[in-house]
This record gives structure tokens, sequence and C-alpha cells, in this order.
């Protein structure tokens, strides 16, 4: 079996799974996001009183961090009622960040869980060997009752990505170069384990980008089996004992496909489609008005880091506006600890609230016809971050910081 | 459910995601008669002023990719939409629109078979699509009956609230 049928047969209460059977898999946690009301009122109408487990639940504050309307701020405080009212354990609020990286840093991420989440990039966790879906309010309300989901087993399809990236190439210039190859809907209802050289060295962050974008090709869900740097994080943070699970040596996937990352150059989706990927070379001369670092993507220390790099001493161009948003809490005070936040801020950055920033279009950043943003975030969909008649391209910290100095989409190895 | 399903309709591209079935800027609005109102603004706001409560929507690849917004079936419900017919769907929307009782099938060719204003008869539980111009029948794939099961109820919410009376 596969790690993830091992997980799923675990949480059913079974020896063995097959592809395509439907089972009642018993969730390990549930976290609830800032735009689904419906998820108490789902919880409600199916006469739900009290979450099956206090400690299993939280809400995250991240996509309207702080409230930008009358109605986002109701949707807070009746999140807020329902959580003092159900006593859950943990809660994070509009000081918190994306739920994507506060869970893992708050350690209730680890290897061989199931963490289902009403955020369809919840495939993230699978940086940690751990099975993570996004779901839907109701769905959601259903497990808030009774702890389970009803889940089928999904086709397990290998990504193989072997070699060393070069210099100024991040690990989302990987998984667009990927995402531009299997498209847009080419792994729709499957699971994705992402093996390989490149991927048994990569550090916490890099594999979070990576399992992240999975869900850009369809995928349930994503996995990678932990390495010791994924051990190292979840030893000193998680809040409860973990069994890591390992794919049997036989195990035969669906379907492979093999990557060699070690000539790759950065990449970039072009409008209106995350698998519109082109390398940077042959994008051509392309004016942006906005440059976007930040989110569940591409918003940890890492890639600010990167950022900084490429812009201490120098000035962002004069029409371009360069936004920064730390995906936590803690990236924050980390950049604040390493001068980064300092030398953006010299360079003509502009900051927002860690959380999802302007990415799904609700506050912060947002854009008008004919407006085009480089962005280090996830979807480039019509209208994704404002004016449908915008353009978005999406690229690595990297290029975008080198984008916001010449105020053209540009190639980080130009600096 | 009703099973059978007849309505004019509706066609739509590749790639529709939950950006453009329900765009971001309106998800703070929790009354679900007015999040139908904005159904499928990102692709065209004449859609809704112009649909008719029946209508079924037939698009191509990978409908409803994207957020993991419930808005997308809730506004697709609310503006009237009896049915959805797509090439395919990306997973969390299928979930979604099972759970709120929304009919849809995987119908592949759909998009190249039937055409805007066309009225076609759905067989849900068989899954098969008549043209009524032409008579032609399309096969579509049967829904699994896990799903079919929680479709026929009208969704997860009248079948978790029998459980729970019956709990009491």
């Amino acid at each position: 079996m596969h790690a993830i049928q091992k997980i799923l047969a675990k949480a059913c209460g079974q020896s063995s799974v097959k592809t395509g059977e439907i089972i009642m898999a018993k969730i390990d946690f549930a976290e609830v996001n800032d735009l689904y009301p419906q998820t108490i009122y789902s919880f409600r109408e199916m006469l739900g009183q009290r979450v099956w487990d206090k400690d299993r639940v939280a809400f995250v504050f991240d996509h309207y961090a702080p409230a930008p309307t009358i109605k986002a701020a109701q949707i807070h405080k009746e999140m807020r009622e329902f959580v003092k009212e159900n006593q859950l354990t943990y809660h994070f609020d509009t000081n918190a960040g994306v739920c994507h990286q506060v869970m893992p840093e708050a350690g209730l991420i680890y290897p061989g869980m199931i963490i289902a989440a009403t955020d369809s990039h919840t495939t993230t966790h699978g940086a940690f060997g751990a099975l993570g879906t996004g779901v839907g309010a109701t769905d959601m309300a259903t497990i808030m009752i009774s702890g389970e989901l009803w889940l089928r087993v999904p086709e397990i399809v290998e990504i193989q990505i072997n070699g060393k990236a070069p210099q100024h190439v991040m690990p989302k210039d990987v998984i667009l170069s990927i995402l531009g190859s299997i498209k847009a809907d080419g792994a729709v209802y499957k699971a994705i384990s992402f093996t390989g050289s490149y991927v048994d060295q990569l550090d916490v962050s890099g594999r979070m980008v990576i399992c992240n974008m999975a869900v850009e090709m369809g995928a349930k869900t994503a996995y990678m089996q932990p390495n010791d740097k994924v051990l190292e994080y979840v030893a000193s943070r998680a809040v409860r004992q973990y069994e890591i699970q390992y794919t049997d040596d036989d195990y035969s996937y669906s379907e492979s496909h093999i990557f060699d990352i070690s000539n790759l150059s950065p990449q970039v989706a072009f409008p209106h489609s995350v698998d519109n990927v082109r390398s940077i070379e042959t994008a051509g001369k392309i004016k942006v008005d906005q440059c976007l670092i930040g989110t569940c993507t591409g918003g940890r220390i890492q890639d600010i880091a990167a950022a900084a790099e490429i812009l201490k001493g120098k000035k962002i161009a004069a029409e371009v506006r360069l936004l920064v948003v730390p995906a936590s809490s803690e990236v924050l005070k980390e950049c604040v600890r390493k001068g980064y936040l300092q030398e953006l801020a010299e360079a003509g950055a502009t900051f927002a609230t860690p959380g999802c920033g302007p990415c799904l279009g609700a506050h912060e950043g947002i854009l008008a016809p004919g407006e085009v943003c480089v962005t280090a975030s996830n979807r480039n969909f019509p209208g994704r971050m404002g004016s449908t008649e915008a353009c978005l391209y999406l690229a690595s910290p990297a290029t975008v910081a080198a984008s916001a100095l010449t105020g053209y989409l540009t190639d980080p190895g130009t600096f | 459910m009703n099973t059978f399903i007849t309505g004019k309709v509706v066609t739509l591209g590749n790639n529709v995601d939950t950006d453009q079935i329900y765009p971001g800027r309106y998800l703070d609005i929790v009354n679900h008669r007015e999040i139908g109102k904005h159904c499928l603004e990102g692709v065209d706001p004449a859609i809704v002023q112009n649909f008719t409560p029946g209508d079924i929507i037939a698009a191509g690849t990978n409908f409803g990719c994207g957020s993991s917004r419930e808005h997308a079936v809730i506004a697709l419900l609310n503006m009237g939409a009896a049915a959805v017919l797509a090439e395919s769907f990306a997973r969390i929307f299928f979930r979604n629109a099972v759970n709120l009782g929304l009919p849809l099938l995987v119908c592949k060719g759909i998009s190249k078979k039937v055409e805007n204003g066309q009225r076609i008869e759905l067989d849900v539980k068989v899954g098969t699509v008549k043209v009524e111009s032409t008579g032609e029948v399309i096969a579509c794939e049967k829904i699994g009956d896990y799903a079919m099961d929680i479709l026929n109820a009208g969704g997860i919410k009248p079948l978790i609230r029998k459980k729970m009376e019956n709990r009491r």
C-alpha cells in the first residue's frame, strides 16, 4: 500500500483500502476559515449542538484579517461566539495569519494525520506527510458533528522531481513548470505523491509551496515522505504523538511523471490560467503595476528573504506598487528580527496584515481594469484579485521582487 | 429529488472556476437569495439576468475548479439552475453540489453535443441526456451509489438531520 492508503485505512479502522472504495474516515483535525459562517449555519440546520471534540476544531481568521467590511466583521463576531460556546481549545484570530501556515506553526499538523479544512489549499500539509484535503462548508459541518467524513479512496499518481535547482529557481518555479505540463485538470480526484531527489532534500517551506499548488491540478491531496527537516520542525511543535506511514517498496503507481529541474529557468503562469506557463526568457516585455509577495504560497520567511536579498539597498520602479504580506505573525516577527522589513520598507514596499491579503480579491490591494500584477500567490483566474479586466502573472517571490525593481516582468537572475 | 429534469441549456466553456461562478468580493454575503444574484458574474453579468429558473448549465472540463467556496453551489441553486452537466468537475465543487442537492452529471462530449437554448431531458439516475429537437440520447457517467443516495435525499442536511432526530 501507499502511505496515503495506510493513513486512510487507519482512519476507517480497516487493515487496507482499495482505490475507488468509499470509506468513512475519522478526521484528526478540522479547520474553518472566516469565509464560511455557512459552516455554523449548516451545523445548526443539521441539529448540531456541540462540536465532536473541542481539541480538534479551530477557526482561523485569515481571508478577512482585519475585517474590511461590516459584513465580514459580523462573520468574525458570530464565529467568536461559536468558538466561545464550544469552548474550543485553539482559536486563531485576525492576529495569526494564513491557516495553512499557522496550523503547522501551532503544532497541529504532523505526519500520518488527516486534516480537513474549508480551503482548497489544504493539500499544503502533504509537506509534512499528513493527508490534507479541502472541503466545503456543509461537509465541514458534518465533520464538526461526527468527527468523520466520507471519502472515496483516490487513485495515486507519482510526480517524481529530480535534480538540483539552479540559482534563482525557487520551489514555486518548479511547481509552475509541472503545472504547465500536467495542466489544471491533470489530477482531478487523484492524490499526488511527490517523490525524487529534489523533494527528498527540500526544506519545509519549499515542500509546502509544492504541495500547496497540487490542488491547481485538481488533486484531492498531496503527499511527501517526511524528511529530516520536516521531523525536526514537527518535533518541537506537535501537540500529539504521531505515527509516520511509509509506502511499501512494491507499491506501483497508476501513473508516474518524471521531471528533472537541473536546467529549469524561472517560470511564469500567464493570464488567465495556472497552467498557461512559460519560461521567463520567452515572456517578452510586460509592464507591471503591482507586485505581490505573500499568501499561503509565497509569504514565508524564505520567500520574503529572497525578495529582501534582491531589493536590499535599492528602490522599486517609480510606477510600481510592491505589496508584502507575511504569511503569519510568526513570519512577520522573524522578518523584523532579520531586518527584512526595514530593507523592504526602504526599497519602497507596502505591508499588510499577515493573512491572505488581496489574493482572492477581498481587500488590501485590489486591481483596477487594465492593471497588471505579478504575484507570488497561486491563482490567476479572471477577476481573482479584483477586476476581471486585470491580468495576473504567477511567479516566484524572487521574480516578483526583480520585477518590482524594473517595472517589467524580470528574470531574478539579472540581479 | 426528481431524477427526471427537463430544461433549456445554458452553455459555458472549460475551466470555469469558482471565482468566475462567484467572485471573491461577494464572499461576505450570507443571504442565499442575494448570493444567487451574483451567480456567474465573473463569466458574464448578463447570464443571471437572462437565466430562467429551471435552465440547465452545460459546461466544458474542470467546472468549479479553484476555491472550496460552497457559495458557488448556493449561487447556482438560487439562480434557479436545475442541474449542471460538464465534461468534468473539480472535486470539491462536486461534493458541495451533492451535499446541497444540486444534480450534476459528468457528460463527456456534452459541450459539442448541445447548443445554447436547446431543450434537453435528463435522467439523473440512469445518467442520460436527451436532446429534444433531435432525439439524440447522450450517455453520461452514472453517479456513484453513495453520492446518489445523498442527492436523492435532497442533500446531506436532511440525511444527517434524520440521523440526529433518531438519536434523540
